[in-house]
């Protein structure tokens, strides 16, 4: 039984990287960049959600929608200013300037607003506890799951069902194709950014009411593990996102059920060099051939 | 007839370099070089040695590591295990240092080399956090508490460490060997197929860019009196990162005047490590979009002398 609970954990730890793991997905899957200041604006979206639990009084619903709604805007704010005028240069270029973005963040954040921790109320979800077959499951782990995967059901609508959607998927398959077909190419990517970073805003949040603890540098960590992610499932493709994140969860549980939660954090990384040595192109990617 | 005139320049750098190093010794013998003035030094010396140790990956290979501090790390408490544990001189520590940290650098580097640009990176960094891990699990080295080291990192032993870096990642560089390494950084499929064993010479730049990191950590770790594994995080390897990539991808003068300029420029912000930050991530994102190459870009500050001086190291005695 304590197997199936910590099962139950790691599907919640991994529904949040999933929805991580999505952003860093879409982006690399239009622009080729590991855009690593995604695991900041999951921090925001954190800190925007706990700002409208408290300070504005909000529920948990209008709570997720403004943080969604900010960090869009904050993504796309990060990609016309410090990415679109990198759009052709070298790839090392582009990724020191993501590492760079990624630290303005967090440190002009701590800058800001001091570096302590803030606390998220524990009433934002009920938190009833029920059994099925002795297992006892925490409501709020169940609403969790629930709305990562509203929101993927949501992500998957957007991306195959509507006309930002269609230009986001020619233009990850061939921007110059996609530009001469009439496609906004710069606004297809902004929106990326903005779909991505608003499914982060709302993992920050879910995060926040699970784990209570915020801080200014939390996104580190969760952000490289959903990168870690997002190679698992195959790096540019949305469903791999989510099956590498929701397994990335597991798997970390498990470890940690096993007593060596010390080693947790390491266990990612370690899967990440496996799958990167053995199977580059994840789970379901396909194998590319190099072209001269 | 240049290769007289090259050498020339090499033993004119390296008597001026002995030079500066007398005066600093004389200076510091006397007493009137402050230990803060001293300890400013130290930190230059270090990070020199860690800036041309990461230039020979990135700048010289093009192979984006991100996990230098892993090697440091490894560098660190290897030679703090043999000076506190066992009992050994320094001279061995620091070469268990270097050699430990060789051996990681082989075994990350030999499977991870195959692959490439992001993804290296992602490895790279990858691995650097295993071993601020795995550091923090062993008791034997004190885990999250850390290690008592007792300081004996003096100027002479930075400045004997500086110097021989610096000599051999110049004469790699222009070797047979280096010309390979930087074929690979220009185009790895056109070096692949003129023969270039690129395997080979990737897993060579990055056992040797390891062994200094790890020489640079045995240093670190004796000039501290203690370590800790959150000294060893990713913000370690991104510290290391900046210096080579504001003096220049590709240039070792210019990795050196970063490092001097940067340890410079941190220890009068050592009391606002936000402003720092901010500072770094900023030189980092105006540089990529306006100057992309660097400081120095490829070009070494010798050349600039018309040939007059061979290495590179010249610099560092008019600039520190």
């Amino acid at each position: 039984m304590e197997l199936i609970q910590q099962l139950i954990n790691g599907v919640s730890l991994g529904s949040i990287y999933a929805l991580i793991a999505l952003g860093y997905t879409m982006v690399y899957g239009i622009v080729k960049l590991i855009n690593f200041a995604h695991g900041d604006v999951f921090m925001v979206g954190s800190f925007v959600g706990f700002y409208s639990i408290t300070v504005l009084d909000l529920s948990f619903v209008p709570a997720l929608l403004i943080s969604m709604t900010v960090c869009a805007l904050f993504g796309v704010l990060i990609e016309r200013i410090a990415y679109k005028p990198l759009r052709n240069a070298t790839r090392i270029a582009a990724l020191i300037t993501a590492i760079g973005v990624s630290l303005l963040i967090e440190y002009g954040f701590i800058y800001v607003r001091g570096a302590q921790p803030e606390a998220y109320p524990n009433d934002v979800l009920p938190t009833d506890k029920f059994d099925i077959f002795g297992v006892s499951i925490n409501s709020q782990s169940v609403l969790i799951f629930g709305v990562a995967v509203v929101l993927m059901i949501i992500l998957q609508i957007i991306v195959h069902k509507t006309k930002i959607g269609k230009a986001m998927r020619a233009v990850s398959f061939d921007a110059d194709a996609a530009k001469l077909m009439g496609i906004n190419v710069n606004n297809t990517i902004s929106a990326t950014f903005a779909i991505g970073s608003a499914l982060a805003g709302a993992a920050g949040v879910i995060f926040g009411i699970y784990y209570i603890k915020i801080e200014p540098l939390m996104g580190v960590l969760p952000g490289l593990k959903a990168f870690v992610a997002a190679v698992l499932g195959g790096i540019g493709i949305i469903p791999g996102a989510m099956v590498g994140g929701l397994l990335l969860g597991v798997i970390e549980a498990l470890v940690s059920a096993a007593g060596y939660s010390l080693w947790r954090d390491a266990v990612a990384f370690v899967v990440l060099i496996l799958i990167l040595i053995f199977m580059p192109q994840g789970l379901f990617g396909k194998n590319k051939k190099e072209k001269v | 007839m240049t290769t007289i005139k090259r050498a020339k320049g090499f033993w004119l750098s390296i008597s001026l370099s002995l030079i500066f190093f007398a005066i600093i010794q004389v200076l510091i013998g006397g007493g009137s070089l402050n230990p803060f003035y001293q300890n400013t030094l130290m930190f230059i010396g270090i990070n020199i040695i860690l800036a041309a140790s990461l230039h020979l990956i990135i700048g010289i290979t093009g192979q984006f590591s991100i996990g230098h501090a892993g090697f440091l790390a490894v560098g660190a408490y290897a030679s703090a295990v043999m000076t506190m544990k066992l009992n050994m001189p320094f001279t061995l520590a620091l070469v268990v240092g270097g050699l430990a940290a060789a051996l990681a650098g082989l075994i990350i580097g030999i499977p991870s080399l195959r692959l490439k640009g992001d993804y290296l990176a992602i490895a790279t960094l990858g691995f650097g956090e295993i071993v601020r891990i795995m550091l923090l699990n062993i008791d034997y080295v004190g885990g999250a508490s850390g290690m008592q080291v007792s300081h004996l990192t003096t100027w002479p032993w930075v400045f004997a460490s500086v110097l021989i870096t610096i000599i051999v990642i110049r004469n790699f560089t222009s070797s047979t060997h280096g010309r390979a390494c930087i074929s690979i950084r220009e185009d790895e499929t056109a070096a692949d197929s003129m023969g270039i064993n690129t395997t080979y010479y990737k897993v060579v730049a990055f056992a040797i860019g390891a062994f200094f990191a790890g020489i640079a950590g045995a240093l670190y770790a004796h000039n501290f009196y203690i370590i800790q594994p959150s000294n060893f995080g990713f913000l370690k390897s991104f510290d290391i990162l900046i210096l080579v990539v504001l003096g220049g991808l590709g240039s070792l003068s210019g990795a050196v005047l970063a490092a001097i300029l940067l340890t410079v420029i941190t220890t009068f912000l050592q009391d606002y490590p936000e402003t720092r930050m901010i500072i770094y991530s900023l030189v980092l994102i105006i540089m990529m979009i306006y100057r992309p190459q660097g400081l120095m870009g490829t070009k070494e500050i010798t050349s600039m002398f018309k040939r007059k001086g061979g290495s590179s190291h010249e610099n560092k005695n008019t600039a520190a």
